[in-house]
């Protein structure tokens, strides 16, 4: 965990209590499940949203699900996957909440074919600065503030969205076994129109081998076969001694999922939590990184910039010898018109690092060629990220800035990282 | 399928249990004081299940209301679990008699009340489970919460003996004792994290430990090993600690 910080929490249970917290608390910042990688839902004050968590309304006709905002989807994966549902875009990991979702405007495996989650969600409501609530849809400037905007417009209160109808708590699996960068960047395009892909990339490669990976597309099964039980989790009880992560066991993990994979093509049939959410499985897998913690970096480059991108901050990465536990990467689908939603047409990388001396120096340096080539970071992962950095990715920022002034949102609602970047 | 019933199923730790029991395909009665303002958790479990829950006028402060009530319910139930608990605060209940009553009346006698009831029914019938929620509280009296920690003391003591007239009959008896628990009645004072557990978290474990019959929870667990060493401290060491 980093960074770690004393707050006061206030647990939301009420609109009434909330409207009192709102009008007597300086400043505050929605919390969910604790999942964003860095300081975007940390602030002095926190208020606790998954205290309230009611289900409100099904609609089984059309699977129109109507949720407080604290519910966590993997609360909703667990009531509806045996009925037939699953929900039509989820990030990679459940232990999120609903309001958490839309405040990140998270996206999955299939952006390419489904885009962000706030494409599912029909309405809303939210408690604004002045106590009101208010409820909107797509084409409300508040909505399209609202959906990647870090819980800074409000306190999301309740979210109406559409589920997928699925046939089988199964996907059939193909695997894809890649070379290197040319070779990864075609196989996704080859296997594009598949709902669902993400690869997994070796980031110590070097030379002529940098980028080789694992990409793996799916789609769900037909077989009728809806059983599904969250899987038995494993627990890290305690933090690994730093030395465990140097970047001898990285390159023995990702050898090790690397070399797993047969040469080629191949297939498999797995699970929901297999394929959706790996490291769910792991309670507390971020305790490998030591007790210093870990951050990740995800940036997005537009598809022409990619490849020569990618090239570049692999290349730096590897000569660097800062390992990744994770390496993701993955083809993004169109953007989308909301202020500061992540995802735009083109290739993003997400790694892990360890906190350590000369990191935050490297990523500094990430972010230049970042910028050069017309790309962004993910604020929901980012604990270190310039102003300057993020207002070249996020062109819509001096709207959202704008938005945030008028309805005195930039009084009540404040995180570290938006004090950081000054939105 | 079978019916639980949950006594006090207003508190944070009932209504996650309702949950959990819900999921694992038990219909629900959920007893509470101005049991219309669980209509939410009625229709939220509902939406998760597909189970039906009633909602169901009790007061566990109401004795002579309580032999009616069993009764009128429509089925049997399988199970009764009861969580109500009033953590009266302590300097409040040392200067107030209203509060140290109200504290034996809910932890204690009302829960007495029904249960006696409910175990000459089970006992008959030679089915059924029964579950109290006392409390660490209960184990050793301490000066920060010693009224409350009497009345759980007595509940504790009552669940044991009924579990050994019960064993005959095939009638299991689970005394759950909670430790820390971010609750609305633990809201305002400074909980240890480490120790402390979600309701969620509690609500996995009483169901875990009654499938499996088991006799005394502690949750989280690390409770059995604090509450052994508390236990067993000398007395006149005891009497000058704060702890």
């Amino acid at each position: 965990m980093y960074p770690i910080i004393k707050n006061k929490i206030f647990l939301l249970r009420d609109a009434v209590g909330l409207a009192k917290y709102i009008e007597n608390t300086d400043e505050f910042i929605p919390y969910g499940n604790g999942r964003s990688y860095g300081d975007s839902a940390l602030n002095d004050n926190i208020l606790y949203t998954k205290t309230y968590n009611y289900f409100l309304d099904f609609d089984e006709q059309n699977g129109i699900l109507t949720c407080q905002a604290g519910v966590t989807l993997g609360e909703i994966l667990e009531a509806f996957v045996k009925r037939g549902w699953f929900l039509k875009v989820t990030p990679g990991t459940k232990l999120i909440t609903l309001g958490g979702a839309i405040a990140s405007d998270v996206h999955g495996k299939n952006h390419h074919t489904q885009g962000c989650f706030s494409e599912c969600v029909e309405e809303f409501t939210i408690m604004l600065a002045s106590g009101e609530i208010k409820s909107c849809k797509r084409g409300d400037e508040l909505f399209h503030a609202t959906c990647g905007g870090m819980g800074l417009t409000g306190v999301i209160l309740s979210a109406k969205i559409s589920l997928k109808k699925i046939n089988s708590a199964f996907i059939n699996q193909t695997t894809i076994k890649t070379k290197n960068l040319k070779e990864t960047f075609e196989a996704f395009e080859n296997y594009k129109d598949i709902p669902y892909s993400v690869a997994w990339i070796d980031c110590l490669a070097k030379n002529e081998e940098i980028g080789k990976c694992l990409l793996m597309v799916g789609d769900f099964a037909n077989d009728g076969n809806l059983g599904y039980k969250s899987k038995k989790k494993l627990s890290i009880p305690f933090n690994f001694p730093s030395f465990a992560l140097n970047s001898l066991s990285v390159k023995a993990f990702n050898w090790l999922y690397y070399a797993k994979a047969k040469d080629g093509v191949s297939k498999q049939r797995v699970g929901i939590d297999t394929f959706f959410y790996p490291l769910d499985a792991i309670e507390n897998w971020n305790r490998i990184y030591g007790s210093g913690g870990f951050t990740q970096y995800q940036f997005i480059l537009p598809k022409e910039q990619s490849f020569e991108g990618l090239k570049e901050i692999l290349t730096k990465i590897s000569d660097s010898g800062k390992g990744s536990f994770l390496a993701v990467l993955k083809l993004y689908g169109k953007e989308n018109e909301n202020y500061l939603s992540f995802p735009l047409e083109g290739y993003s990388l997400a790694l892990d690092f360890k906190i350590e001396a000369g990191l935050f120096e490297l990523l500094n340096t990430l972010d230049e060629v970042v910028v050069k080539y017309g790309g962004r970071i993910y604020l929901t992962k980012d604990v270190r990220v310039s102003k300057e950095t993020f207002e070249s990715g996020y062109p819509q920022c001096d709207k959202f800035r704008e938005f945030r002034r008028e309805h005195k949102m930039d009084r009540k609602f404040n995180s570290l990282q938006s004090k950081r970047v000054k939105i | 399928m079978s019916y639980v019933l949950i006594i006090g199923a207003k508190s944070d730790i009932a209504k996650e249990v309702a949950r959990v029991y819900a999921k694992n395909g038990y219909n629900l009665y959920l007893a509470a004081r101005d049991s219309s303002s669980l209509e939410d958790l009625k229709h939220d479990i509902e939406i998760r299940s597909g189970v039906d829950v009633e909602l169901k006028e009790f007061d566990i402060t109401s004795y002579d209301t309580h032999e009616e009530f069993y009764r009128s319910l429509k089925k049997r139930p399988i199970g009764v679990i009861v969580v109500s608990g009033y953590m009266a605060e302590q300097t409040a209940a040392q200067k107030e008699w209203i509060e140290t009553l109200n504290t034996i009346n809910v932890n204690y006698t009302g829960a007495l009340s029904i249960l006696n009831i409910v175990a000459n029914d089970f006992e008959k019938e030679r089915l059924g489970f029964i579950v109290g929620v006392s409390s660490v509280a209960g184990d050793r009296g301490r000066k920060a919460n010693y009224i409350y920690g009497s009345a759980k003391a007595g509940f504790s003591a009552y669940l044991s003996g009924l579990r050994n007239r019960l064993y005959e009959s095939g009638v299991s008896v689970l005394t759950v004792k909670p430790g820390f628990v971010n609750t609305k009645m633990t809201e305002n004072l400074e909980l240890p994290q480490k120790l402390t557990a979600q309701p969620q978290e509690v609500a996995e474990d009483i169901f875990n430990a009654q499938q499996k019959g088991r006799n005394v929870l502690y949750t989280k667990s690390i409770w059995m090993l604090i509450m052994l060493i508390i236990k067993h401290i000398p007395e006149f060491m005891f009497k000058k600690m704060s702890i």
